[in-house]
């Protein structure tokens, strides 16, 4: 199965790194297959730095808009506008005492936390930051993070039972609820887009939109599909108003209750990482991915450049890079705005918004999608 | 031997291992929350083993079924009722475990012979990769179609089961025999859960 490793960080047909990568080292004197395993850890590394650094921003972005919002200043003297804070705040756990409770199940209570982070850091194999710039484009994309998110509630029902404390079972049943009802229009939302682009591949989402820029975007065609996709996301989040699991005020803090140190930061890890996956993926499925506002090869054309050209194919690989990442920051920062304006909903709330009004309207939505396409072939996908 | 087939054999090697002793785990530990965890761990590598042979949509769809909805709604129900209490004693325990596991180790001879001397095609057929997503659905929607429905059916059945199990409001004498309802059944006893049966009775299944 495993025959070929699809390459990361080509940018376009033109410049393949995998193979002068491999073909240096080879000149070297290493063997193919040497050099071939050599390069393999490379994308997978670069992606998980990339997950790390994000969730870095991330944090310095909660920190620096809650104080705006609130009318204060934020982090400020840890580095230039307090940007060394979340590293801080990182080391600080990691120095933290590994607290494990007497009475707990040791097993579980270590295994929990790994169950929840290693899912969402899976799920950044189908994000694609360019054409070839993805780690791995298979063919089930976008249902291959549907099917790892639903591995999460397992580990957040094992941290919560392993604690052996009572708001830590509540939080980890409420979380287990809170994720199933949410996964059916979530998956349904994003079924409707995967219609109209008759493909699963984040690759091939992406391309669907990319004929007229910002016009041909999915938000356009599917604007109802993407309300429900960023609710339920922020839901899957369990970010407020969503953030139910682990409501202070009634439960302490949910099943992280009882969590100190790293075991706590993988948790903390994990919830933004899963954050700034959620953003991205609203990106690539409804805001066009690494298109530009206007379609580069216009540019190009307009500026009498062929879009073959290395240097004209480096120049469109970053703008693409920078666009993705811009998206999903601004879905971020909207996210971040939502969870310092709104007030929490209460569980039967959540739970009548999952089954009673998202999953008919994100049916609804489905159904309309397909009549449309058989409609108009022409706008919503042949 | 390339490096993808020794990554296969390694990977092979290692899910078969989880797997056999998953199972295992799941039968044989006497702590029924360790069980469905070791479920959730056998569900896995039963769909990594889809994946070794191609079938990544299946392992998807195994994965998000199986370990993202059947096990998380059974750790659910072991967490909601989970009281722990001693089992009383129960006659013959040894007896009844030799039997059981003279009936397993049975079983298991009867498919390993199966096994040995069924001619299998080897090698298998050319797998289809990711076009294989593509010819599930034409399957289902052509020649497998009936089943598919049958299915659908089945599944609107449970749920409409569940939404009359879920519901409150009882009629107090049963709607089509007009006799008492079992009083046995109705969970709470302090509160009103009970509707006289009035008009409301010809009204049963537009609620429903």
């Amino acid at each position: 199965m495993i025959t070929s490793w699809p390459d990361l960080a080509v940018v376009g047909p033109g410049i393949d790194l995998q193979s002068s990568f491999t073909s240096t080292l080879e000149g070297f004197g290493l063997s193919q297959g040497t050099a071939y395993l050599l390069w393999l850890p490379l994308p997978m590394l670069l992606v998980l730095v990339a997950a790390v650094i994000g969730v870095l921003v991330n944090v310095w972005l909660e920190r620096k808009i809650s104080a705006a919002v609130q009318q204060r200043i934020g982090p400020e003297y840890a580095g230039a506008l307090g940007v060394l804070q979340p590293m801080a705040d990182g080391l600080k756990l990691l120095f933290k005492e590994d607290v494990i409770p007497n009475r707990a199940d040791g097993l579980l209570f270590t295994l929990g936390p790994v169950l929840v982070l290693v899912p969402v850091i899976l799920s950044w194999l189908v994000v694609p930051f360019g054409q070839n710039l993805l780690i791995s484009d298979v063919g089930i994309g976008v249902f291959l993070w549907i099917a790892l998110s639903s591995i999460q509630p397992i580990g957040l029902l094992m941290s919560g039972y392993a604690s052996n404390n009572k708001y830590s079972l509540l939080g980890g049943l409420r979380a287990a609820a809170q994720s199933i009802s949410y996964e059916i229009p979530l998956a349904l939302a994003v079924l409707a887009v995967v219609m109209m682009s008759n493909s699963l591949s984040t690759v091939d989402i992406v391309n669907q939109q990319s004929g007229a820029g910002i016009l041909s975007w999915n938000i356009w065609r599917q604007p109802v599909g993407f309300l429900i996709f960023w609710i339920c996301a922020l839901a899957e989040c369990e970010r407020l108003p969503f953030d139910l699991p682990e409501a202070e005020e009634e439960l302490v803090a949910g099943y992280q209750t009882e969590y100190a140190g790293m075991k706590f930061a993988l948790f903390y890890l994990g919830s933004y990482i899963n954050l700034v996956l959620s953003a991205l993926l609203v990106a690539v499925l409804y805001l066009g991915g690494w298109g530009f506002p206007f379609p580069v090869e216009w540019l190009a054309a307009a500026l009498g450049q062929s879009v073959d050209a290395p240097l004209v194919q480096v120049i469109t690989g970053s703008l693409g890079i920078v666009m993705t990442v811009l998206k999903a920051y601004l879905l971020v920062f909207i996210a971040i705005l939502l969870r310092w304006t709104l007030p929490r909903v209460r569980i039967d709330q959540l739970l009548d918004l999952g089954w009673k009004f998202l999953l008919p309207i994100a049916l609804v939505n489905l159904l309309v999608t397909a009549a449309l396409k058989l409609a108009f072939p022409a706008f919503f996908g042949g | 031997m390339t490096i993808a087939s020794v990554t296969q054999l390694v990977c092979f090697i290692a899910l078969s291992l989880t797997l056999v002793l998953g199972s295992l785990g799941v039968v044989l530990l006497p702590n029924i929350v360790y069980s469905a965890f070791l479920l959730a761990g056998v569900f896995l590598s039963v769909a990594g083993l889809y994946l070794l042979l191609n079938a990544s949509f299946v392992a998807a769809a195994q994965v998000l079924v199986y370990v993202g909805a059947v096990n998380v709604l059974i750790l659910f129900a072991i967490m909601l009722v989970n009281k722990k209490e001693a089992m009383a004693e129960i006659p013959g325990l040894l007896l009844r475990r030799v039997l059981s596991g003279a009936v397993c180790l049975g079983l298991f001879l009867l498919i390993l012979r199966v096994d040995l001397t069924t001619p299998w095609a080897v090698p298998g057929p050319i797998p289809l990769g990711d076009d294989s997503t593509v010819l599930i659905g034409i399957h289902l929607f052509s020649d497998y179609l009936l089943p598919f429905e049958l299915a659908s059916v089945l599944l609107l059945m449970a749920m409409i089961g569940a939404i009359v199990l879920a519901r409150r409001d009882v009629f107090s004498s049963d709607v089509i025999t007009g006799e008492a309802a079992d009083q046995g059944l109705i969970e709470k006893e302090r509160t009103p859960l009970l509707l006289e049966s009035t008009a409301g009775e010809t009204n049963l299944l537009e609620k429903v």
